[in-house]
């Protein structure tokens, strides 16, 4: 193998700027940041709202939930990409269509971040109907009885149990939008992904590129998990999670 | 006007029919029992006068308003009915206090305290208003669970099998304190057991349910000694049914003699006018049937569980029949032994003979 191995290469300028490679990774790492931080906080919002409503008693409520979260599960991210981006704003009417095609700011990013945000919603959404469901029956009847409606006892018993139940899968996803985003480089966002591509063209030096982009996704999947870790032990349900229970005060 | 009246109430889970054209009624401060084997319906008319469930047809009033009927559905958290499940149903993330506080959302901060306070207390656990249910034995979450439904002041308590989830000691006395927590709040209540010892402890009432509908609704009493049908004799309670001939409108003659009845017999449709010859099949609890060296009537003991206090015999009569008959455990005799018995029958029940 004759690969000529250059780790200074992050310090060096780009081919015909004044930028270095470094600076196009952390500006592809800013990207990556807000798309999936963004997109996160619409898909936990979404996705709370949409698996809530899969389990109320309302059946037109519950099946338009069951459609929305078959229908974002169902297409492979990259399509959805291409889907909204290419798609969606041809279907628009005419004024709006043109706006979107020209005008719009942060085109891009608004699409990707739209994109995977409704997708990672119906994931979020099915693990929330999960943690409700998993719930005995006689919680929602204990909180009707004890005089709250059908919303309050949702808001006060049922999502207040189910929601922190669902921590540890909901890990999953958070670390998995970071992952997800990546995708969003094929509507030509400039984040990570994106840019590792162009600075192993630009440089030749793949290698090193991709060990980097490695590392950084690493961190960032890796730093989600430590802070839902952290949101997991503050809010557990006293004395439903074992292997805890030496946590308690009991004096 | 009774506190709760049940009307006529059918229910059905598709074509299945769960509640039949049932109707009773309750009093204020009355507790009663809906007792049967599962699948009869009980839980199912608990959660029609909760309103978790609607009626096909009939209605229920609770202190003289409809709160459900053909065309009217009042919602559960309306109702001002408490309940306590069998799996208690207390809020996890919620501290005791909490949870006792939970339906007083409408009070202020320190009436909520106030009632909290007064409800611990009733219960025996004033010191334990911080911890948190999975902290309690299953009695005291239990207990909780009455407690958090008692708070807001219902019209009316149901419990759903309550005493289900706990060890035997703990059932008979833990029925025993709620009983007492519900007589001195003045509440009336319905409980669904299964458990005759349950519903014997705790209710004033029991209706005797099977298929949707109630057989009898009577006092513990009147439902071990006075049956009005064949299935409530065999339900509640041990004993057997002898053949037996009737003599006139108040005595029959039985293999071990003639039992005199203190109310007129009725032996069923083949005989309105109830006359000579007409054969019955008589019940025999085990305490009907005495013990007595005495007694020129033999019968052969071929079974006996011991009891502490007492035995329960199984006897051969000569003719084949068997009786049962409950002896102080003092008289301890061999299987095969034959020993004197004399029946002491209070109250007279017979059933038209199957055929």
């Amino acid at each position: 193998m004759n690969y000529h191995w250059n780790w200074g290469i992050f310090l060096e300028p780009v081919k015909g700027g004044d930028e270095t490679y470094l600076d196009w990774l952390l500006t592809g790492f800013g990207w990556t940041l807000a798309v999936s931080l963004s997109a996160w906080l619409m898909a936990l919002m979404l996705g709370i709202l949409v698996g809530t409503l899969r389990t109320t008693p309302s059946k037109p409520l519950a099946a338009l939930a069951a459609a929305w979260v078959e229908l974002f599960r169902n297409i492979p991210l990259l399509v959805q990409m291409f889907l909204w981006f290419f798609v969606v704003p041809e279907l628009l009417p005419r004024e709006l269509s043109l706006w979107v095609k020209q005008d719009m700011p942060a085109k891009e990013f608004i699409t990707a971040t739209l994109c995977l945000g409704l997708f990672t919603s119906s994931r979020v959404a099915e693990q929330v109907r999960a943690g409700i469901e998993a719930l005995p029956s006689g919680q929602r009847m204990a909180g009707l009885a004890l005089g709250f409606t059908l919303p309050q006892t949702y808001r006060h018993v049922l999502l207040p149990c189910a929601l922190r139940m669902v921590v540890p899968p909901l890990t999953s996803e958070f670390m998995n939008v970071f992952k997800n985003s990546s995708v969003a480089f094929a509507i030509g966002v400039l984040e990570l992904t994106f840019q590792a591509r162009q600075m192993q063209e630009d440089s030749e030096q793949g290698i090193e590129t991709f060990f980097a982009v490695t590392l950084l996704y690493f961190i960032c999947a890796f730093t989600a998990n430590r802070v839902m870790a952290l949101i997991e032990r503050r809010t557990r349900v006293p004395g439903q999670m074992a292997g805890q229970m030496a946590g308690h005060q009991t004096t | 006007m009774p506190l709760l009246d049940i009307d006529c109430i059918s229910h059905a889970y598709g074509t299945q029919a769960v509640v039949r054209e049932l109707s009773f009624q309750l009093e204020t401060g009355q507790i009663a029992c809906l007792l049967g084997a599962s699948g009869c319906g009980k839980t199912t008319m608990l959660r029609l006068i909760a309103g978790f469930e609607r009626p096909a047809t009939g209605s229920i009033r609770l202190n003289g308003v409809t709160v459900a009927d053909t065309n009217l559905h009042m919602p559960a958290e309306k109702r001002r009915i408490g309940m306590v499940f069998q799996d208690y149903a207390l809020f996890p993330h919620l501290s005791i206090a909490d949870n006792i506080g939970f339906g007083l959302h409408q009070k202020s901060t320190l009436e909520i305290r106030q009632r909290v306070d007064e409800m611990l207390d009733l219960i025996g656990l004033s010191n334990r208003g911080e911890r948190y249910p999975h902290e309690l034995s299953g009695g005291q979450q239990q207990r909780v669970a009455l407690a958090r439904a008692l708070a807001p002041e219902p019209h009316l308590l149901l419990l759903d099998e309550p005493f289900s989830n706990l060890d035997i000691a703990l059932r008979e006395r833990l029925s025993l304190e709620v009983r007492d927590i519900l007589k001195r709040a003045g509440m009336a209540a319905i409980l669904v057991t299964h458990d005759q010892n349950e519903a014997f402890a705790v209710a004033d009432v029991v209706g005797i349910m099977r298929e949707g509908r109630i057989e009898q609704w009577d006092t513990p009493y009147n439902l071990y000694h006075r049956p009005a049908t064949r299935h409530v004799a065999d339900f509640v309670g041990q004993g057997v049914f002898i053949s037996g001939e009737v003599l006139s409108r108040q005595s029959i003659k039985v293999e071990l003699g003639i039992l005199e009845s203190d109310v007129p017999m009725e032996c069923g449709t083949s005989c309105a006018e109830c006359g000579r010859g007409c054969r019955l099949d008589v019940l025999l609890r085990p305490d009907d049937v005495i013990h007595d060296d005495a007694s020129d009537v033999l019968a052969e003991v071929v079974a006996k569980s011991f009891r502490g206090a007492e035995f329960l015999y199984t006897l051969r009569l000569d003719s084949g029949a068997e009786v049962l008959s409950l002896v102080p455990s003092h008289h301890n005799h061999a299987i095969g032994e034959q020993i004197g018995i004399r029946l002491a029958v209070d109250h007279v029940v017979g059933f038209p003979n199957r055929q």
